[in-house]
């Protein structure tokens, strides 16, 4: 079953090329994927761990801006500085969460909520790193000589990647680590009875899902070849917690789902002129309100009966 | 007889005093704020991210009503109304419907209404950045060396009359008896014959209007335009964390403290970073004092 979705994910991955008819939809199709696989990281966190970030934006500025600035001003290989990036996100995430993991609660959200805008008001305000507000320009990727250039060479790269994560992260699920987390976010004081060091777990996976969302905004920001502080601000948080939760929570197709519909949406309501965020905010309260639990979850239990 | 004192520490002195005025006006926005999380908290576990949104609404309002040439106090009294039932209409159409939800599909919820609300007010009254008159227009008073608008005692005022009326409405009123009740346990409410519904919808049209008050309030001092309400509902979010989720004193507690931390560290370190500094509060609260300041010891039964 799981080796069938993944399967299946990957034929679609290769076969959607024929279908797209411009640089405008591989473009398209790159950030679904770029999106795709944060929010399987963030999934991780919230689904499995039952632990919200509201600030993993920040985690992915981090990268972004690492592989913006460590290459151009101070003369760093890309991939090094990617590696920065999410070694230093990785650092931040443990050093934030350390204490907070010992409570329960939402704490989590209110500390991630302060770190995102943190970071975003760090990079607006150190120009002379950063370019301030108005951003600055990313060095292009390049890789034993050979330049990354391209939607269509990107698109493998993604493509690649995403399917990478899939398999990696459905199989975590299957794994000690992925059934301790389980039984964490079923209950608790059940797992910690069992045996479940609770306060580690929580913390790994939230180290883990920063890790990935720093390596990820590296390598869009390589794509891009631009960036602005609002890659770590608080909407383009929210935007990912709430791919989690329309994909559905703990579902790892249900990430890939959350993450293609919710980037293609502003695509589609950007024909509404003006009335985006309004059509955008009333789709969130339908979705919400009619399928609390995610679209895969709620059509999963409905084909199962 | 008045001590000669030198003169710089004299001015040193006023400087102080005039940070802690204009920290306390704004702090006294956000413990509104605060309260108005505070009170869904309580009455629902919802956290209301809309909240911002009444701020700005308050204000906007006033702005298009007295714009429409209402006199002040009728524009006021509907800047206050319309959000309290803008505030019903949320809990009614969005939050009552999704009853049993999970906590992060609530706070998507309550996400979406904030942008319906942002992108309706964006779509109606424009992009521009609105003011109106102080509400009195008195010489601003000279205490120390610090200069106190007449804005700024208004705003202190109204917020203390509204600290001390909440107080007597949960303290001596049924309907405040009943919502207390409901927080503490919703099932046990119902059974003594409250209605936990109408508990609901109350508290949202409560802070929503204690939203809009707070915003009406701050508007003459630093402006309004329709994106405001995201950074003054986060900070207030921030001040009901702060002082401890639940708590209305810490509420109070929380907003004052974080609105005079923001306006020391604008004033004596950066005014670029001011905005981080409610935020970088959270984190020293949190570390500390994990339940925040007057946050309840609770013990989760199993």
């Amino acid at each position: 079953m799981k080796l069938r979705g993944i399967l299946l994910l990957g034929a679609i991955l290769l076969l959607l090329p024929l279908l797209l008819p411009n640089a405008f939809y591989y473009d398209l199709a790159v950030r679904m994927a770029i999106n795709a696989v944060v929010v399987l990281g963030l999934n991780l966190l919230i689904g499995f761990a039952g632990q919200i970030s509201l600030g993993h934006a920040g985690f992915y500025g981090i990268g972004a801006y690492a592989s913006a600035i460590l290459p151009t001003q101070f003369g760093w290989h890309p991939l090094a500085a990617l590696a920065a990036g999410a070694l230093a996100a990785a650092a931040l995430a443990a050093l934030v969460a350390k204490p907070i993991f010992r409570l329960r609660g939402h704490y989590l959200a209110m500390a991630t909520l302060g770190l995102g805008i943190v970071i975003t008001i760090v990079l607006k305000n150190e120009a002379a790193y950063t370019g301030g507000p108005d951003g600055m320009a990313v060095p292009p990727l390049a890789l034993f000589g050979f330049e990354l250039s391209g939607e269509k060479q990107w698109y493998w790269v993604f493509a690649a990647n995403l399917m990478f994560s899939v398999w990696a992260c459905s199989n975590l699920m299957d794994s000690p680590f992925g059934r301790a987390l389980r039984a964490l976010h079923g209950s608790e004081v059940a797992s910690q009875g069992a045996g479940v060091d609770v306060a580690r777990y929580k913390m790994a996976i939230f180290v883990f899902s920063a890790f990935f969302a720093s390596i990820m905004g590296s390598l869009a920001a390589h794509y891009i070849g631009f960036i602005t502080p609002n890659v770590a601000d608080f909407s383009h948080s929210i935007e990912l917690v709430t791919m989690v939760v329309v994909g559905g929570m703990a579902s790892v197709l249900g990430s890939v789902v959350g993450a293609v519909l919710l980037t293609a949406l502003p695509q589609a309501l950007a024909t509404f002129e003006g009335w985006e965020t309004v059509a955008f905010g009333v789709i969130l309260v339908l979705f919400m309100v009619v399928l609390p639990r995610g679209l895969v979850p709620t059509l999963a239990a409905r084909f199962a009966r | 007889m008045r001590p000669r004192v030198p003169r710089t520490e004299n001015r040193m002195a006023s400087q102080f005093l005039q940070f802690l005025i204009s920290g306390l006006t704004v702090g006294a926005t956000y413990a509104l704020a605060a309260l108005g999380f505070t009170l869904i908290y309580s009455a629902s576990n919802v956290i209301n991210f809309a909240q911002g949104e009444f701020i700005m609404l308050g204000g906007m309002l006033t702005v298009y009503f007295t714009h429409a040439g209402l006199p002040l106090p009728v524009a006021v009294a509907l800047a206050i109304a319309v959000p309290a039932l803008v505030g019903m209409l949320v809990e009614k159409l969005a939050i009552e419907p999704a009853k049993g939800a999970e906590v992060v599909s609530l706070i998507i919820i309550t996400i979406g209404a904030s942008l319906v609300i942002r992108g309706v007010i964006q779509i109606w009254l424009g992009k521009g950045t609105f003011t109106f008159e102080p509400f009195t227009s008195g010489a601003p008073i000279v205490i120390g060396g610090a200069v106190l608008q007449s804005q700024c005692l208004w705003v202190l005022g109204v917020t203390a009359a509204i600290v001390v009326a909440l107080w007597f409405f949960f303290r001596h009123t049924l309907a405040g008896k009943a919502i207390l009740a409901t927080s503490c346990n919703p099932v046990a409410a119902q059974l003594v014959g409250i209605d936990t519904k109408w508990v609901l919808l109350v508290s949202f049209a409560l802070s929503a209007a204690m939203g809009a008050v707070g915003g009406i309030l701050l508007t003459p001092l630093t402006m309004t335009s329709y994106d405001v309400g995201i950074m003054l509902g986060l900070k207030g979010f921030v001040a009901a964390v702060v002082g401890g989720l639940g708590s209305g004193l810490g509420a109070l507690a929380g907003g004052l403290l974080g609105g005079i931390v923001e306006a020391m560290a604008a004033g004596y370190i950066s005014s670029a970073y001011k905005d981080a500094v409610p935020f970088l509060l959270i984190f020293v609260i949190l570390f500390f004092m994990p339940r925040g300041l007057f946050g309840a010891k609770v013990t989760e039964r199993v």
